[in-house]
């Protein structure tokens, strides 16, 4: 979409970064410096800065929004932003950045069209950073933007930048990203340098803003070009006098497209049928697109319940009540396998067992550990899984929407994991660095001193 | 792309948020029993029941409407409630605060506001008419302690909302799963801002009620707010009434919502005012989030919206 179209589009993004890397502060930046933040909030934030004894006001206080986190002064919680200029709306996650929170990572990375991997320029590329690339790679998160934070503390040094950004571009690219799909960009959250307006203290830095980068980067729209896949949410039934003998399917258009007189299949059944209409309440539709919610009315009268789901006739999924995939895995109590769990696909909840897992994603060194007795709390890990009932899937990689499910906890409801069907767990890294390797070579002395983040 | 003819893409973000929300609305009436929309006649709730209209056409809404009266509430929304209620033909249920004063469950507090008031009755009510899913027309941006709810926020047996114990929500697999006594606040608004409420107000011809638009009004300076008198009281010796053009941003509570002077009289001129505004909606309205660093947090806590 051109940006002479005045219609505004939309751009999901997700913050990441370790403890005190400045995501706060920086969200507070971008809230405060494209005026998303009124005059009544910035008093709020004013006082309890003040009474907290500090000079200046203390932007991340505009997003820390609970008590326990005001007062240990770190993000427990992802929380999501709104902000807009005249070229886009934002919907901004902000993930915490706490290892034991992994899985807001994985809550803020699910629908991210893009996401802000913050560094500290002192301390460069850390193993946290990785395990959060490593996450959104896997999760399918299609641009990173490395935000080389607090760069006014290494005295806007651009070697200190460069070797941060090289490593990290090199990493991104093991990681399956393209060199277009990944910037870097020397910010200081504190004090504003590119984050809204451009800095005059880093000359040696020609790219965009981040702001500028995030209104001008395109958005990759929902895949129209891929077959049908339409999960079934509810039937609509009016059986009043006007509609006495309607049936129309509702749902959100998951992949591809419908058009009036496609041929469709109704899977798992496998009933064929063409689209005699497209309705809503606006009038009906000869076409509808990937995110749209409409209503499908189908030329034979059919058996058709919440959970099936209508695609192309002539490229289905596959249909097999056996899965594999890879698992993030999201509760307290760890996975076994053996284990019956729900699962929910689309809008069908089935019955479900772990048939084995077969490795784990080792967040400590980045590498694969074979056949481990369980997954527990932000594990990423390989498993089969067998269902009760057959259910018509594509891999992740092809398609977010059918390929994702989630794991429930049958007795309690809990959510336990997030899945991804197909999925090979590609997340490796690169052999090991030595502190003293990834340390930036010109940093000032001292940003030189070793920090916990790197110690093995 | 640019083959495609339009009105069928996404064309816009309110597109999305509308196909978004009806998404949401929909997965609710798959998968509980009994829900419910919360509805104040406010903008927010009455934009949300526009998006389950339109999410169930040509089909009615198959839910009802509870909503939780102060009884403080301003006259021309009381009206505009039941006149809604009566065009989609919905069922409305309506608990009172007052009954609740009247019988000696509850106490007036000494502030007056019955804003804090409206948990125990709305509680009451979602147990006692066993409802196991509530919509609501809360926004994430209205607030830092509702930037951190769910679109599916999970309460416990007393409704209360436990910040560390909620799910995570993953791409648009939202988990409904509770156990008896359990429910669920829904919040299919989540991602809609105040402007992106007014411009779908715009857009889709919706009705509001009148005090939202600019009127001659009697009212008096109370912390910071122009507030008005009713059956919660007037103004106080020292407090001068005044007769101004005002308008409302939220529809509360009378005893502690307060009208900005405004001359917006249509739809696009209050979208301008908003824009142009350098307070928030409840910053300039809300007496009763003023009244500590996390009074909203500490409401939802224990069972409020």
């Amino acid at each position: 979409m051109g940006h002479e179209d005045p219609r505004q589009d939309l751009l999901r993004l997700a913050t990441a970064g370790s403890v005190d890397d400045g995501k706060s502060t920086l969200v507070g930046r971008l809230l405060h410096d494209t005026k998303s933040v009124l005059a009544d909030q910035l008093d709020a934030v004013r006082r309890a800065s003040a009474e907290r004894g500090l000079a200046a006001p203390d932007l991340s206080l505009l997003v820390d929004g609970l008590r326990s986190e005001r007062e240990q002064g770190i993000t427990i919680d992802v929380a999501y932003r709104y902000f807009a200029t005249p070229r886009r709306s934002f919907v901004l996650a902000d993930t915490p950045g706490h290892v034991q929170y992994t899985r807001n990572t994985v809550t803020g990375a699910s629908t991210a069209q893009l996401a802000v991997v913050l560094v500290d320029a002192r301390r460069g590329v850390v193993e946290q950073t990785r395990r959060h690339a490593a996450v959104l790679a896997l999760l399918g998160v299609p641009r990173l933007v490395l935000a080389v934070n607090k760069i006014d503390l290494v005295g806007y040094d651009e070697p200190v930048f460069a070797a941060i950004a090289k490593e990290f571009l090199a990493y991104a690219g093991e990681l399956g990203y393209a060199d277009g799909h990944v910037l870097a960009i020397p910010v200081s959250a504190l004090v504003g340098d590119n984050v809204v307006e451009p800095s005059d203290r880093t000359p040696w830095y020609t790219g965009p803003t981040l702001l500028d980068h995030l209104e001008t980067v395109p958005v990759e729209p929902d895949p129209q070009d891929k077959p049908l896949r339409f999960p079934v949410q509810y039937v609509i039934r009016p059986r009043t006098q006007a509609h006495p003998d309607y049936r129309g399917y509702a749902g959100q258009i998951a992949v591809g497209m419908a058009a009036v007189g496609d041929e469709v299949l109704v899977l798992p059944a496998g009933l064929r049928s063409t689209v005699r209409g497209i309705d809503t309440m606006d009038g009906p539709l000869a076409q509808a697109h990937a995110g749209r919610s409409v209503t499908l009315l189908l030329a034979d009268e059919l058996d058709i319940c919440r959970g099936d789901v209508i695609v192309a006739a002539g490229a289905p999924p596959t249909v097999t009540d056996e899965l594999d995939a890879t698992v993030c895995w999201l509760s307290d109590e760890p996975l076994r396998p053996g284990a019956s769990v729900l699962l929910k696909h689309g809008t069908r909840t089935v019955s479900a067992m772990v048939a084995a897992l077969h490795s784990r994603f080792d967040e400590q060194n980045l590498s694969t550990v074979e056949a481990p007795e369980s997954l527990q709390l932000n594990h990423i890990g390989r498993v089969t899984l067998r269902t009760s009932q057959p259910l018509p899937v594509d891999d992740y990689s092809t398609s977010r929407r059918t390929g994702s499910f989630l794991l429930i906890e049958p007795s309690d409801g809990g959510t336990l994991a997030a899945g991804l069907i197909g999925m090979p767990l590609t997340v490796s890294a690169p052999a090991p660095v030595s502190a003293s390797a990834s340390a930036p070579v010109s940093a000032p002395a001292e940003a030189r001193k070793p920090v916990a983040g790197m110690a093995r | 792309m640019t083959s495609i003819s339009s009105g069928t893409l996404l064309a816009d973000d309110l597109d999305m948020l509308e196909s978004e929300s009806i998404h949401i609305v929909r997965e609710v009436a798959g998968e509980f029993d009994r829900p419910v929309i919360l509805f104040s006649g406010g903008k927010d709730s009455t934009v949300l029941l526009h998006l389950a209209v339109k999410a169930f056409w040509p089909a009615p809404v198959p839910f009802p409407l509870l909503h939780v009266d102060t009884g403080h509430n301003f006259e021309e929304v009381i009206a505009f409630r039941d006149r809604i209620a009566e065009r989609y033909g919905l069922r409305l249920e309506v608990a009172r605060v007052q009954e609740w004063i009247d019988d000696g469950r509850l106490a007036e507090r000494p502030d007056g506001l019955r804003n804090p008031l409206q948990t125990l009755p709305l509680l009451d009510a979602i147990n006692s008419l066993r409802y196991d899913a509530a919509f609501g027309g809360a926004r994430r941006d209205e607030e830092r302690a509702r930037a951190k709810e769910r679109i599916f926020s999970l309460r416990n047996g007393f409704g209360q909302w436990e910040p560390r114990r909620q799910r995570p929500e993953l791409w648009n697999l939202y988990n409904g799963r509770h156990r008896a006594g359990e429910h669920v606040r829904v919040f299919p608004l989540s991602n809609w801002t105040e402007r992106d409420i007014w411009r779908y107000v715009e857009r889709e011809g919706i009705e509001l009620p009148s005090i939202y638009f600019a009127h001659r009004r009697a009212v008096f300076r109370r912390s910071g707010m122009w507030l008005t008198a009713g059956p919660w009281g007037g103004a106080r010796p020292g407090e001068d009434v005044h007769e101004l053009t005002v308008r409302y941003r939220t529809v509360g509570d009378g005893s502690c919502t307060g009208a900005v002077e405004s001359e917006a009289s249509s739809v696009a001129e209050v979208i301008a005012e908003v824009a142009a505004s350098r307070l928030t909606e409840r910053g300039a309205s809300r007496a009763d989030d003023l009244v500590s660093e996390a009074a909203m947090e500490d409401r939802k806590r224990t069972g409020y919206f």
